[in-house]
């Protein structure tokens, strides 16, 4: 040995990739800690949502088989919710990886994905607060689970499993985009068609036939009414007979809409996020 | 084992679409020295050093850290060296804290450890006070010694500045400059890119200057300036009407005088410190008042303009946009 300076380093445990994305995790909600406001998106303004369409448009809008607007309006606002996790994704990726936050964590030893898994388990937990905040006011405002236990909790389990979908495309958009407000801009004239031209708001039989089709067609619709069957909100009606296919077999539709976009959207975002993040 | 080489760069390349960044360069940088990179903006010094913190893949060539390569073994590099990039890349909303142990975290520290070196790296970086605070509430100085703090975490034998000073004042960079001093003393190799002349001279054992990807000079910050030219003797006369007096003088010992009227001052060739000696004393004895007499020796700014023809930038400017100043020979 001629190295007359040794330095002396630090005993090193090595760490899962769990435990590595719940780092990230731990990270990511310090910040909603410090910014509560970020919270915004899934509190103040669905609640607003349902106040404004419940009274509102309520009056002005027929459910059939005599259910109430409220109860059908709180799924659709449950499933906008979810869809909109995709919008928060990519603000916080493109956010941290405008300010160098992506580049120094994958200058160390870690795994390279927990920086996309945290992400994605800090927007499911962000998009699941406002699940919850938007079950107790729909609860206020007469909405109510009239199905079993087992139903329920498969309707909350569509929900995460369609926004986990919804994450990758957000993980795409993030790692194109290249300043916050671009993702802003794309993300809501993306979202805000995607949610409205579908069942979540109005059932689609008023519509004019070939935006009936496509708002039948829409993934958002087959998840809005597999909610609305899973916790007995839709009146114990079948859809009428000239409904689009997706309508008669909502959760198949979902589970399949979810694994479509799964498979599209996630070759994808790996795809530009390494490029975005090797160069 | 002997003392071996923290970082080698071999013939490394890097294009990105038809742009060459960086045009085959190659280094090395023995255990526990400091090598400054230097260059203007667009010289391919932040390339080079995504290259070897595995943050970018070489389109050619062959780059090792601690003995590890960057392409194959990254893990093993990421291990050894820590970051400190372009802009502080701390995490605005964590306190400095948080920022520390964050990573500190994903390191694997265990927990014992990671709270005592953070204490301890809070204490050395003068950020105690502030280390409940959000990182947004930092000045830029602060932010600056709390990122390179995070990179200390894990205590790695190589760390890579990307332009650790700048934006800073003067204050801010001179304290930097101590505690990267006490790293390198304490056996840290250092790579460091700086646009600053002074900076690399300052720290650097080594230099490599870069200029449009490649690499155009490189030696001890001694040697570099050897190559820009001799050093100077710099008179200046307290009264105009000495100056020719002065100037004959001056001729008897050094071939070769330049005269600034308007400022008063001579400048006369010289080899080094005893030609300054010699030229006090003649002008002692001579009668000509002397407001101001020294040795000049060249700056690393003029081994730039020798070496590429133009000036160094300081300012920041995309690399496209870059306007070389013309010189005149």
């Amino acid at each position: 040995m001629t190295i007359t300076r040794e330095i002396h380093r630090p005993p090193v445990e090595s760490r899962s990739l769990l435990q590595q994305s719940m780092t990230v995790v731990w990270r990511n909600l310090l910040h909603i800690r410090r910014m509560p406001e970020m919270l915004l998106d899934v509190t103040i303004q669905p609640v607003m949502f349902v106040l404004l369409f419940a009274y509102v448009f309520g009056g002005a809008i027929d459910v059939r088989g005599g259910v109430s607007y409220r109860e059908f309006l709180l799924p659709g606002i449950m499933a906008q919710t979810m869809v909109f996790s995709s919008a928060v994704v990519a603000m916080g990726l493109t956010n941290d990886l405008q300010k160098g936050i992506v580049d120094r964590l994958k200058s160390l030893p870690i795994s390279r994905s927990s920086v996309l898994v945290g992400r994605s388990i800090s927007s499911l937990i962000h998009s699941s607060i406002g699940i919850v905040v938007m079950g107790l006011t729909g609860l206020a405002v007469g909405w109510r689970i009239r199905e079993g236990l087992l139903n329920a909790s498969l309707a909350y389990l569509l929900l995460l499993l369609f926004g986990f979908s919804m994450i990758w495309l957000g993980i795409w958009v993030g790692s194109l985009m290249r300043s916050v407000e671009a993702v802003q801009g794309f993300m809501f004239t993306v979202m805000f068609p995607l949610t409205f031209v579908a069942n979540t708001f109005a059932p689609t039989e008023a519509m004019p036939s070939w935006l009936r089709f496509i708002a039948e067609w829409n993934p958002v619709t087959a998840l809005t009414a597999s909610l609305r069957e899973l916790w007995g909100n839709d009146g114990g009606l079948a859809p009428p007979a000239t409904s689009q296919w997706p309508l008669h077999h909502p959760v198949i539709a979902s589970i399949a809409w979810s694994i479509i976009f799964t498979a599209v959207f996630a070759p994808l975002a790996l795809a530009a996020f390494k490029r975005r993040s090797q160069d | 084992m002997t003392r071996g080489l923290a970082v080698e760069a071999i013939d490394l390349v890097k294009r990105f679409g038809d742009v060459v960044a960086v045009d085959g360069v190659s280094f090395s940088i023995p255990e526990g020295s400091v090598l400054g990179l230097l260059g203007p903006n667009g010289a391919g010094k932040t390339t080079m050093v995504r290259m070897l913190t595995t943050l970018s893949l070489p389109t050619s060539g062959t780059g090792r850290v601690a003995g590890h390569d960057v392409v194959t073994e990254p893990d093993a590099v990421r291990r050894s060296m820590g970051l400190t990039g372009q802009v502080a890349t701390v995490d605005e909303l964590l306190t400095g804290r948080e920022n520390i142990r964050l990573i500190g975290r994903l390191y694997g520290l265990p927990k014992g450890y990671l709270r005592e070196a953070s204490d301890r790296l809070l204490e050395q970086f003068s950020l105690t006070e502030a280390a409940d605070r959000m990182a947004k509430t930092y000045s830029g100085g602060m932010r600056r010694r709390l990122d390179l703090a995070v990179s200390l975490v894990a205590a790695p034998p190589v760390l890579f500045l990307d332009e650790p000073t700048t934006g800073l004042d003067p204050r801010s960079r001179a304290e930097l400059w101590e505690v990267l001093q006490r790293l390198v003393a304490e056996g840290t190799t250092l790579l460091l890119t700086t646009q600053y002349l002074e900076e690399a001279d300052h720290l650097a054992d080594r230099i490599v200057v870069m200029d449009k990807g490649k690499v155009i000079a490189s030696g001890t910050p001694t040697e570099l300036k050897a190559q820009a030219g001799r050093a100077s003797v710099v008179v200046t006369v307290s009264y105009a009407e000495d100056l020719d007096k002065a100037t004959d003088l001056l001729r008897s010992s050094s071939p070769e005088v330049y005269v600034d009227r308007t400022s008063r001052r001579l400048t006369a060739q010289a080899s080094g410190l005893s030609d300054m000696t010699n030229i006090a004393v003649i002008f002692a004895e001579s009668e000509i008042a002397v407001d101001d007499l020294g040795l000049q020796r060249p700056s690393l700014d003029d081994v730039f303009l020798h070496l590429t023809g133009h000036r160094a930038e300081t300012e920041t400017s995309e690399p496209g946009q870059r306007q070389p100043e013309e010189v005149l020979r």
